[in-house]
């Protein structure tokens, strides 16, 4: 099975700052709103080095997207950042009406997503936030999986014309995929060649997922890793060549089930090959406050949860 | 430049679209359209310095964004008879596979809309994002915006309203049509505001009041003061008084025009004290 390393645990929200310090020597066009979270979203570089194309709009996200919608009229392309709660329910209808029902260029950034931003609780652990974005018409959605691809899928949005949603976190997480990807939007990721189960993992789970599939091989089982950083469009034909071969799946990911990656794979499943299938993912709960690695362990969103749910499926075949 | 006589023709004449255009389809929203009406015929013949053609950019333009989308017969008759698009397409009006939706969109590539708005309080944002760009891209034309009194209730209005203050976005005038009215009665009956004019003022916005709002050498005369302050560090409101239904002696003073189609009967009455003077699409 190829293995991969951890160069160093970061924080994705670093990718993401990262990114966005690249497009602001790069792109002229790209410009910056944030709501009074500027150090968390790691747009400080982006700030300091564009003054000119950075707008502090303080704690008012509902103006913040539309703003960004308005500025794409004359031609910017804006990225917006917020934690994840924020960025999505909070402003559901603002992002709607004025940017997907508008069709504007906007580009929402979305850090401190799920869980793992721990000790501050539910009220900031958005687990629905993948659903709400998936269901509007013309919204990409999509969950790196670390910093360098964080940084990357940053790098690509802009030269996407359309609404993008990209979710990012707070926690370090480990660091394993290429440097100088070139990130294709909607292009899933083989990660390990396997014939007995296919697991499909979108951000931070998708090392868990490779952690999994390492427990899985030594007891002879032969694991099919996914990472599906593109949650709309999904790339059905990956996952349905995948399932063809191993004939069950698990997928995992830091969301509630219900309108989670889970569902948008059973939809594809169940209408080109319907195949076992089990859900590693929060069940219909808010969170809670707690460190990343208890609440991941609590909610069972690791290795060990999709490990356990490999077994389930397999024996389902 | 029009003169005020060819302006009062325009006038008259968008007056019978907006009652055709909701008649036909037995839905729309005429007394806030025929409220505004000499708003949008000034801002769109005489006020706005427009190029030929639609560019969804609108730069070295002024651009103008509707935020109470519900007035949308409105905005399409001026526009149609502007030139963005034939007037005969005013017959499609919320009728199945038309680019004139209840509710304006970009979705249906129609020209002269830059954004969709319907869910009320949003305009004033994205007015404000494309003022910022004008300013980004060195272009020294205006944006122009139309708020109800009554969306004023929406939050996010006063999240734009610090903002552009606080940010001297003062290449912008956002006019708000003060009718006094709301689909549930007068709006000191639903949720009482206060002075508005206070309130913006106190946002640290210019304030140029126009009490005839249905009079165009009125708005012509307050847009000319309203635009004079632009430039100076503060951005600027327009409170334009008006009287929803304006024109249709029946359908003026009340809110029970909001959203409300004519008769056969009604229609034929709007449309005997509005004579037809550039022709009927």
């Amino acid at each position: 099975m190829k293995t991969y390393t951890n160069t160093g645990s970061k924080d994705t929200r670093s990718g993401f700052g990262a990114g966005l310090t690249e497009l602001g020597k790069t792109n002229e066009n790209v410009v910056a709103l944030c709501a009074d979270l500027i150090g968390s979203l790691k747009m400080d570089d982006f700030k300091a080095n564009h003054p000119e194309r950075f707008f502090q709009v303080g704690i008012a996200e509902a103006n913040m997207i539309g703003l960004a919608a308005g500025m794409t009229i004359g031609g910017k392309i804006p990225f917006t950042g917020t934690f994840a709660n924020f960025s999505t329910g909070r402003v559901y209808d603002q992002i709607r009406q004025s940017v997907a029902y508008s069709d504007k260029n906007v580009k929402i950034c979305a850090s401190h997503a799920g869980l793992t931003l721990g000790e501050d609780g539910a009220t900031h652990q958005i687990l629905e936030d993948i659903g709400l974005m998936k269901m509007l018409p013309g919204m990409i959605v999509i969950n790196p999986c670390d910093y360098n691809q964080t940084k990357a899928a940053t790098i690509a949005i802009a030269e996407h014309q359309g609404p993008v949603y990209l979710r990012f976190g707070r926690p370090k997480v480990a660091n394993f995929t290429s440097e100088d990807q070139k990130f294709e939007i909607g292009k899933a990721l083989q990660l390990t060649e396997g014939t007995d189960i296919t697991i499909v993992a979108t951000g931070h789970l998708v090392w868990e997922a490779l952690e999994a599939a390492k427990t899985l091989e030594a007891k002879g089982i032969s694991v099919e890793v996914i990472n599906i950083h593109t949650i709309k469009p999904l790339d059905s034909k990956a996952i349905i060549d995948s399932v063809t071969k191993t004939g069950c799946i698990v997928t995992a990911e830091e969301h509630n089930y219900l309108g989670g990656l889970g569902e948008s794979v059973s939809r594809v499943l169940a209408q080109h090959k319907p195949t076992p299938q089990e859900f590693v993912a929060t069940n219909d709960t808010f969170g809670e406050s707690g460190t990343p690695a208890q609440l991941m362990d609590k909610y069972g969103l690791n290795a060990e949860a999709i490990v356990k749910a490999s077994e389930t499926v397999l024996k389902r075949k | 430049m029009s003169n005020t006589q060819q302006l009062e023709d325009l006038t008259t004449q968008v007056r019978r679209d907006i009652l055709r255009m909701v008649h036909k389809v037995n839905s729309g929203h005429p007394g806030g359209s025929l409220g505004c009406a000499e708003f949008f015929v000034a801002l769109y013949t005489n006020i706005m310095d427009r190029k030929e053609g639609f560019d969804m950019d609108g730069k070295e333009e002024d651009v103008f964004f509707l935020s109470n989308g519900h007035i949308s017969p409105v905005f399409y008759s001026v526009l149609a008879r502007s030139g963005y698009f034939p007037v005969e397409e005013l017959n499609t009006f919320r009728l199945i596979n038309s680019r004139l939706q209840g509710h304006p969109t970009t979705h249906e590539d129609l020209p002269g809309i830059r954004i969709a708005s319907g869910s009320l309080g949003q305009g004033m944002s994205v007015a404000l994002g494309a003022a910022q760009v004008k300013k980004l891209n060195n272009d020294s034309h205006l944006i122009y915006s139309l708020h109800g009194d009554g969306e004023l209730q929406e939050g996010q209005n006063w999240e734009a309203i610090m903002y552009a203050s606080g940010n001297n976005v003062d290449n912008l005038i956002c006019t708000i049509d003060l009718n006094g009215q709301q689909i549930d009665g007068a709006t000191d009956d639903v949720l009482p505001m206060g002075s508005i004019k206070g309130k913006f003022e106190a946002f640290g916005w210019t304030v140029v009041e126009i009490e005839e709002g249905n009079n165009i050498e009125a708005i012509l005369n307050g847009m000319a003061i309203a635009k004079s302050k632009t430039g100076q560090g503060k951005p600027v409101c327009v409170l334009l008084k008006t009287v929803m239904g304006n024109g249709v002696d029946f359908m003026m003073h009340t809110h029970a025009w909001h959203g409300k189609a004519p008769n056969d009967e009604q229609l034929a009455t709007g449309l005997a004290q509005n004579a037809e003077t550039l022709g009927d699409y």
